[in-house]
C-alpha cells in the first residue's frame, strides 16, 4: 500500500508540470489583458502598453513561463495582480470559505444520497423508490444556479428562513481563528456566531451538492440493487443474519466501491460547482475570486488557485483510491 | 422494518427542529440588533474597489468608499453637479486661469487626530506631481487633469501643467499651473484629489508599489488604510468576505452622520442583490437592473433614479471606406430609431439625445444638427452614396449593465431593425465586455459600437474633449479643425466663451457625424422602505453620512 501511495505521489509531478504548462499557454493566449481591468475603460494605448510592459507582458511566452517556474520551485505563485497582495494571501484567506462549503456539500450529499440510495433499493417500487429517482434526475438536470436562485426565493425573501447571502451577519462581530466560520463559532464559544455560519451554508450548500446528491443517490441505488441479487446476500439472509449485519457486512460494503469513485469525482466537481455558487450567495470562498480573476485576466491567481485546485483534486483520488483498499479488502491482495 | 421506518422518521424529525431551532436563534439574534438606536446600513455594491487610495483609480466602485471617508477640497451639491465649498470656504482663480487660491476650512481635523491646513493641501498635491514608476501608470486622473509629473517617465507624457502649491498661510493654499485649462475646476472634485493626512501618507503611503519590476504590488496604504477628514472613519476592509466597514466620524466638522456604521458589501451578482435587499440584509443597493424597478417599488422599496448625465453612443469606424462617406453616416443616423429605443429599452426618464452631452451639461447646443428617425431618407442617401446593401460588423457587448446602457444586447437588436429596414447589413458580433469587447473597440475593430460615457463633472470637455480631444484608433479620423478647436476650449479661462465654444463644437461634431448620439438614461439605486436620506447623484457622488433609518 505505501509503494502504491509513494508511486501515485511521484506521478504526480509530470502531471502538475504538464498541467502548469497547458494551462499557461492557454491563459496567456486569451484575448485581453489585464491592462484594461487595472487602468480602466478611459486609458490611452500608452499607458496600456507600459502596464503591459511593467508586469512582463510583453516579453516572450517562454521566458515568462521559465519566471514563473522558477519562483513556483520556492513555491512562490506570485503576487495578485488585481489586489496587489501574494497569491498564497489570497488563497489561504478564502480556501477556508470554500473548504467549508464544500465539506457541507458533501455531508448533505453522501449523508442523505447514500441512505436514500439504499432505502430506495431496498423498497424498490415504492412511493420513496419513484421520489427519490424522480428527485435526483431534478438533481442532475436543473443547472446549480436557477436551483440557487429558486432557494433563495422561497427561504430568503418569502419565508425569511436564511440568508440569501455573505457567510455571517454583517451586524455581527466574530471571532476568526481558523477562517472557517462555523468551526470558529465552536471554538471560540461563541455559539450565535456558529449558528449564524451554519444558516449561512445551508442554501448554498444545498444548491452545491444537487449534482454530487443526485448522482450518488443514484449511483446507491443502482449499485445496491446489483449486489442485493448476489447469491452471497441471499444466503446471508437464509442463515438468518440480522438486517444489520446483512446491510453493513454484505451489502453496502460491496454497493459502495462505485460509489466512492463517483465521490472521488464528485469533489472535483464541487469545487468548480463552487464557483457558481459561491457567485449566486456572494459567498467570498475560491470560487468567487476565481470567476473575479478571469474577467481581470489576473494570471497569477488563475495558475496559483487553478494548480492547487487540480493538486487538491489529484490528491482526493488518491484518497478514493486508497479508500477501495479499506472497503474491499481483495483490492488490497491484488 | 417497523423499527428501521421510526428511526428514518425520527432522523427527518431531528433534522426538521435543528434547521429551525437555527433559524429561531438566528433570527432573534437580527431582531435584537435592529432595536438599536445607533444603527448599521449596509450597502450592497457590484464589485469591491481596486485599492483604498483613490488617486490610482479612475473607477466608481473604487471611488465609493473615499466618498465617505476623505474630502476634497471643492464638493458636488448633494443631488447635482453643481460645485459647492467643501474643505475650501470658498476659492478664486486668477483672470489668466493659471493660479487657483483656495481658503480652507478652519478648525478640520483628520481622523488620526492631525491639522487639516495647507501644508496638507500641498502635501498631496506634491506626492501626486511626484509620482514615480508604476504610480504614473495608474495615476489616471491626475494625468488627465494635470497632465505630466514632475519626472515623467514616459516618452509620450505630455509636460505637466502643475507648477506649485505653496501655503501662503495655514488657510491658504495657492496652486500655480502653467497654462489654464478647462479641467478645473471641476476636477478638484475628483475623488481622486481627495486630500489624505499627510502623517498617514508619511507613514505608509511612500512604499514603494513595485516591490519587484514584474509585479504590481500596491502599497501597505492603498490597501489597508484611509485617512481623512470626512463624516465616517474606515474601520477595516474584510476581503475574503468583500466588505468595507466604516464608522460614524463624532469629530467631523460639519452635520454628524446619522448611523452609526455604514458598510459596503460586494454582492457581483444583479439578482444576488436584489434578493438581499428583499431578504433584508442590506438595506440598500447600486445598479438596479431596470427590469426590476417596477417589482422593487411595488412592493414598497424606495428606487430613485439618479438624473441622466451620461451619453450612450453608436461609434462608426472611418477606417471602412464605405463609412469615411458622411452619406452613410447620415444613412445610419436617420435610419437608427431612437425615439422607439428610448421608449422600450431605456428606464423611466431617459431622454433622446442628440449631440454627444446630456442637455445639462454647459455648452449644449440647441441648434445643432438634428437627425430624426426617416428610412426612407436613409435609403436615398444611401443609394446617393452607392453603399446600397453595405454589410457593416457591428460589435455590441455581453454580460454587463452600464448606467448608460441597461441591456445592450436589446439596443443592440432594436439599432440593427433600424439599420436593416433600410438596407443595410448587418453582421452581429457580440463580445464580453471586459476585456475583449472594450479592446476591440479601442483597436479600431468593429464598423459600428456602442458604448457611452458618464461625466466626471460638469464640463463640456469631460464629455466632447474626451471623445474627439486627441486621435483614437476606434475613431479613425483626423478632423484637424474639430482637434484645433477643442485644445482652443480647454485653455480658455472664460467660462462664458467656453460655454458658446462648446456650443460651436457641438454643431461640428453633429454636421462631421463621427457617430450617433443616442440617450441619456438616469440609473436607479434601490433602498429598504425604512431608509431615508441619500440623494441620488448624477455623479454617482452619494453621500450615506445624511442617510437615516426612520423606523
Amino acid at each position: 500500500m505505501i509503494r502504491f501511495i509513494v508511486r501515485r505521489l511521484l506521478q504526480l509531478v509530470p502531471t502538475m508540470f504538464g498541467l502548469s504548462l497547458l494551462l499557461f499557454i492557454w491563459l496567456h493566449r486569451l484575448p485581453g489583458g489585464p491592462e484594461t481591468s487595472i487602468l480602466g475603460e478611459r486609458a490611452t494605448e500608452e499607458r496600456r502598453a507600459q502596464i503591459r510592459a511593467s508586469l512582463g507582458l510583453d516579453e516572450p511566452i517562454w521566458v515568462q513561463y521559465g519566471r514563473f517556474m522558477r519562483k513556483l520551485v520556492a513555491f512562490d505563485f506570485g503576487t495578485s495582480i488585481q489586489t496587489g497582495r501574494p497569491v498564497m494571501t489570497e488563497f489561504g484567506q478564502r480556501f477556508p470559505a470554500t473548504l467549508e462549503l464544500t465539506v457541507t456539500a458533501l455531508v448533505i450529499a453522501i449523508g442523505i444520497g447514500i441512505p436514500l440510495g439504499y432505502m430506495a433499493a431496498r423498497r424498490r417500487g415504492s412511493w420513496l423508490d419513484n421520489g427519490t429517482v424522480m428527485g435526483s434526475l431534478l438533481g442532475v438536470c436543473v443547472p446549480v444556479f436557477f436551483l440557487a436562485y429558486v432557494l433563495k426565493a422561497i427561504f430568503s425573501e418569502y419565508l425569511h428562513v436564511f440568508p440569501s447571502s455573505g457567510r455571517q451577519s454583517d451586524l455581527l462581530e466574530a471571532t476568526h481563528v481558523t477562517g472557517m466560520f462555523v468551526l470558529d463559532g465552536l471554538i471560540t464559544r461563541e455559539w450565535d456566531a456558529a449558528g449564524d455560519a451554519l444558516l449561512h451554508l445551508v442554501l448554498p450548500g444545498i444548491a452545491l451538492a444537487s449534482i454530487p446528491f443526485a448522482i450518488i443517490v443514484r449511483m446507491t441505488r443502482a449499485s445496491v440493487l446489483e449486489v442485493v441479487g448476489e447469491d452471497y446476500v441471499r444466503t446471508a439472509e437464509a442463515k438468518g443474519l440480522t438486517e444489520r449485519t446483512v446491510r453493513g457486512r454484505h451489502i453496502l460494503r460491496n454497493a459502495l466501491l462505485p460509489v466512492a469513485t463517483v465521490i472521488g469525482l464528485a469533489v472535483g466537481g464541487l469545487l468548480s460547482g463552487a464557483v457558481l455558487t459561491e457567485t449566486v450567495f456572494a459567498f467570498g470562498g475560491i470560487g468567487s475570486f476565481l470567476r473575479d480573476s478571469i474577467e481581470f485576466r489576473d494570471y497569477p491567481v488563475l495558475m496559483g488557485f487553478i494548480m492547487m485546485i487540480a493538486l487538491v483534486y489529484v490528491l482526493v483520488n488518491l484518497a478514493v483510491d486508497v479508500s477501495y483498499g479499506l472497503i474491499d479488502p481483495r483490492v488490497r491482495v491484488r | 422494518m417497523q423499527r428501521s421506518r421510526f428511526r428514518t422518521a425520527c432522523a427527518v424529525a431531528a433534522i426538521a427542529a435543528l434547521t429551525v431551532g437555527i433559524a429561531g436563534c438566528a433570527e432573534s439574534k437580527r431582531d435584537n440588533s435592529s432595536t438599536s438606536k445607533d444603527k448599521t446600513l449596509v450597502f450592497g455594491t457590484a464589485g469591491e474597489p481596486k485599492v483604498l487610495d483613490p488617486a490610482l483609480a479612475t473607477d466608481g466602485e473604487t471611488y465609493r468608499p473615499p466618498r465617505q471617508v476623505l474630502e476634497t477640497l471643492i464638493g458636488n451639491e448633494q443631488g447635482s453637479a453643481k460645485l459647492v465649498p467643501r474643505l475650501a470656504e470658498k476659492w478664486d482663480v486668477s483672470p489668466d486661469g493659471t493660479v487657483w487660491t483656495f481658503n480652507l476650512r478652519k478648525g478640520v481635523k483628520f481622523h488620526d487626530g492631525t491639522d487639516f491646513n495647507a501644508d496638507a493641501v500641498c502635501q498631496n498635491f506634491n506626492r501626486w506631481f511626484n509620482f514615480t514608476g508604476l504610480y504614473q501608470n495608474v495615476a489616471e486622473y491626475w494625468l488627465d487633469t494635470f497632465g505630466g509629473f514632475a519626472k515623467s517617465e514616459s516618452p509620450t507624457a505630455p509636460p505637466s501643467n502643475f507648477k506649485s502649491c505653496a501655503a501662503k498661510d495655514s488657510n491658504t493654499a495657492v496652486i500655480s499651473l502653467n497654462k489654464p485649462t478647462s479641467r478645473l475646476p471641476g476636477a478638484f472634485t475628483l475623488p481622486a484629489m481627495s486630500i489624505q493626512s499627510p502623517k498617514a501618507l508619511a507613514e505608509y503611503a511612500n512604499e514603494s508599489m513595485s516591490g519587484d519590476a514584474k509585479n504590481l504590488t500596491y502599497p501597505k496604504y492603498a490597501l489597508e488604510k484611509m485617512v481623512g477628514t470626512g463624516p465616517f472613519k474606515f474601520v477595516s476592509w474584510d476581503r475574503a468576505n468583500k466588505k468595507i466597514t466604516m464608522e460614524r466620524n463624532d469629530g467631523y466638522w460639519g452635520d454628524k452622520a446619522k448611523i452609526a456604521k455604514l458598510i459596503f458589501r460586494a454582492i457581483p451578482d444583479e439578482n444576488a442583490r436584489r434578493q438581499a435587499l428583499e431578504a433584508g440584509e442590506i438595506q440598500g443597493y447600486d445598479l438596479v437592473a431596470p427590469a426590476d424597478v417596477p417589482s422593487l417599488t411595488s412592493k414598497g422599496f424606495d428606487v430613485p433614479a439618479r438624473p441622466p448625465f451620461n451619453i450612450l453612443y453608436l461609434g462608426m469606424g472611418q477606417d471602412n471606406p464605405k463609412l469615411a462617406d458622411v452619406r452613410v453616416r447620415q444613412a445610419i443616423a436617420y435610419a437608427v430609431d431612437r425615439e422607439a429605443l428610448v421608449k422600450s429599452k431605456l428606464p423611466n426618464g431617459a431622454k433622446v439625445a442628440d449631440q454627444f452631452m446630456p442637455d445639462s451639461v454647459e455648452g449644449y447646443a440647441s441648434d445643432v444638427k438634428k437627425y430624426p428617425h426617416d428610412v426612407a431618407k436613409a435609403k436615398s442617401l444611401l443609394a446617393e452614396a452607392g453603399a446600397t446593401g453595405v454589410e457593416l460588423k457591428f460589435y455590441y457587448p455581453t454580460e454587463v449593465t452600464r448606467p448608460y446602457m441597461p441591456n445592450p444586447k436589446d439596443i443592440f437588436e432594436i439599432l440593427k431593425a433600424g439599420l436593416e429596414e433600410a438596407g443595410i447589413k448587418v453582421t452581429p458580433v457580440p463580445e464580453k465586455w471586459s476585456p475583449t469587447y472594450l479592446d476591440d473597440v479601442r483597436a479600431g475593430k468593429p464598423d459600428l459600437w456602442i458604448v457611452g460615457w458618464t461625466g466626471d463633472y460638469n464640463e463640456g470637455y469631460n464629455f466632447v474633449g474626451t471623445f474627439f480631444g486627441r486621435q483614437k484608433p476606434e475613431w479613425s479620423f483626423d478632423n484637424v479643425a474639430l482637434r484645433d478647436a477643442l485644445a482652443k476650449v480647454d485653455i480658455e479661462p472664460s467660462r462664458e466663451k467656453r460655454i458658446e465654444m462648446y456650443k460651436d463644437i457641438n454643431k461640428q461634431i453633429m454636421e462631421f457625424l463621427p457617430g450617433v448620439p443616442l440617450s441619456s438614461s438616469p440609473p436607479s439605486i434601490a433602498f429598504a422602505k425604512n431608509v431615508k436620506g441619500v440623494k441620488p447623484s448624477p455623479l454617482t457622488d452619494e453621500k450615506f453620512y445624511t442617510a437615516e433609518f426612520t423606523s
